[in-house]
């Protein structure tokens, strides 16, 4: 097991060295997070609907679709001049490999959130001071669900025909138990209710994380040539 | 295609249920005519269960068993799922805008429905987008466990949203609460469907086995 995640550690250094050199992706994927939230302010009669009302909902929408962004790069990345067939015939478990890119991805996708939380707060005037906390614990617990599901399915689109369309429309029926029960809780923190009431929305997003982490480390292997 | 005797018994059926149901059926006294979509929606919706529960059996069979077979049930109980889910989608609503007042609603059910039926079509379009034979048929199979583990979770995290469904009238624990000759018509209908369901099934499977067979020839010559 101490191999696994040593392993694991190496591929994700791998993966965020290349990230961190050419910076190509985060800095789009940061972006194209700042235009959403922001034509997400314009496209609601801001008059109507309360900013601490909107904010949820586009935090956890912008969320989703910016981690798509960035989880389609990871293993295209590994097709580039057949990347791929060199980490599968070093000796470096299939499991290893699997936690070791949902381990970058995670990574990324918190990066990402570590810069969208601040500017929704910024843009829709809400202080996170009180909450920055437990919205934290909610971003990471929807990160783990979400990587686990959408590293499997980059792995699988990245070998089809139609891998930009595939992977939206594979991984965002599965990100429905992540937003649903993210939002939620996001809009109880925000209107002030204690952590206590988001609780049965936070068991849920953990109950997806174990079962959708192993899962998908399982059914990995059955995703590569053999 | 040659009707064999399963889909013309499955024909028979269907149209034995409704003659039954719209003419020997008593009308449902609140909801009048609208209440006999019942006897196509709750059965389709019970079918379009049933079809995504065997894809996941054959998809978590065809990995331990790697039998080509297993795709192809798969496959065929997919396609004909699918089919089974947009009559849900469509009978639902058009009993919806009379009794509910709305054609669409965010209840727990209507959305889980509404989902399976997008499992369905990436389920379909990931066969389509893979040339491979075997890469094809361990793809799906992954695609149809992880969305067999996925219904559970839509279900509980719509469900903690909301319901507005109409509770369980036969599965529940106690007697079913409806008039008999309504039970009896229900039942035959359910049947009627399952029979509908096997009989497009093989239908679909025969199709499956063809094209392969076909394919195999063309890359001999």
């Amino acid at each position: 097991m101490n191999s696994v995640i040593g392993d694991a550690m190496l591929v994700a250094k791998k993966d965020l060295m290349i990230e961190f050199r050419t910076r190509s992706a985060f800095l789009s994927v940061v972006v194209f997070a700042l235009l959403g939230i922001v034509i997400f302010y314009f496209a609601w009669d801001s008059t109507a609907v309360a900013a601490s009302d909107l904010a949820p909902g586009v935090l956890w929408v912008i969320f989703t679709f910016s981690g798509l962004l960035g989880l389609h790069r990871s293993f295209g990345v590994e097709h580039a001049e057949g990347a791929i067939d060199g980490l599968l015939a070093s000796p470096v478990s299939r499991e290893a490999i699997f936690l070791g890119k949902a381990g970058a991805n995670l990574v990324f996708v918190l990066a990402v959130q570590a810069i969208a939380i601040p500017a929704v707060s910024l843009f829709y005037n809400l202080p996170l001071g009180g909450v920055a906390l437990p919205l934290t614990g909610i971003a990471v617990l929807a990160a783990i669900g979400l990587v686990a599901v959408g590293t499997l399915f980059s792995a699988m689109a990245a070998n089809t025909r139609l891998s930009e369309l595939l992977l939206p429309m594979l991984s965002l029926p599965f990100f429905v138990p992540i937003v649903i029960p993210a939002a939620q809780a996001t809009a109880k923190l925000l209107s002030g209710r204690p952590v206590v009431d988001a609780l049965a929305w936070l068991k849920l997003l953990l109950a997806f994380d174990l079962v959708f982490v192993f899962a998908c480390m399982l059914a990995y292997p059955f995703t590569l040539e053999e | 295609m040659k009707p064999t005797p399963l889909t013309i018994a499955a024909g028979v059926g269907v149209v034995v249920t409704y003659i039954r149901a719209i003419f020997f059926t008593p009308t449902e006294a609140v909801q009048g005519p609208a209440q006999k979509i019942f006897y196509v929606h709750a059965p389709a919706a019970w079918v379009a269960f049933l079809a995504f529960g065997l894809v996941g059996l054959a998809s978590v069979l065809y990995l331990w068993l790697r039998e080509e077979r297993l795709d192809r049930i798969a496959e065929s109980s997919a396609e004909v799922g699918l089919m089974f889910t947009t009559v849900v989608l469509i009978t639902g609503p058009l009993w919806g805008k009379p009794i509910w007042g709305t054609y669409w609603t965010w209840d727990a059910r209507l959305t889980l429905t509404l989902f399976l039926w997008f499992i369905f079509v990436a389920y379909i379009v990931l066969r389509g987008a893979i040339d491979e034979r075997e890469m094809r048929a361990r793809y799906c199979a992954v695609l149809g466990i992880l969305g067999a583990l996925l219904v559970p979770f839509i279900h509980l995290s719509v469900y903690l949203f909301r319901t507005l469904h109409p509770k369980p009238i036969l599965m529940k624990p106690d007697a079913p609460s409806l008039p008999t000759e309504m039970l009896t018509t229900v039942l035959l209908a359910f049947a009627a469907f399952t029979l509908l369901y096997v009989a497009l099934l093989r239908v679909r499977y025969r199709y499956a086995v063809d094209r392969d067979a076909l394919l195999a020839e063309s890359h001999h010559a």
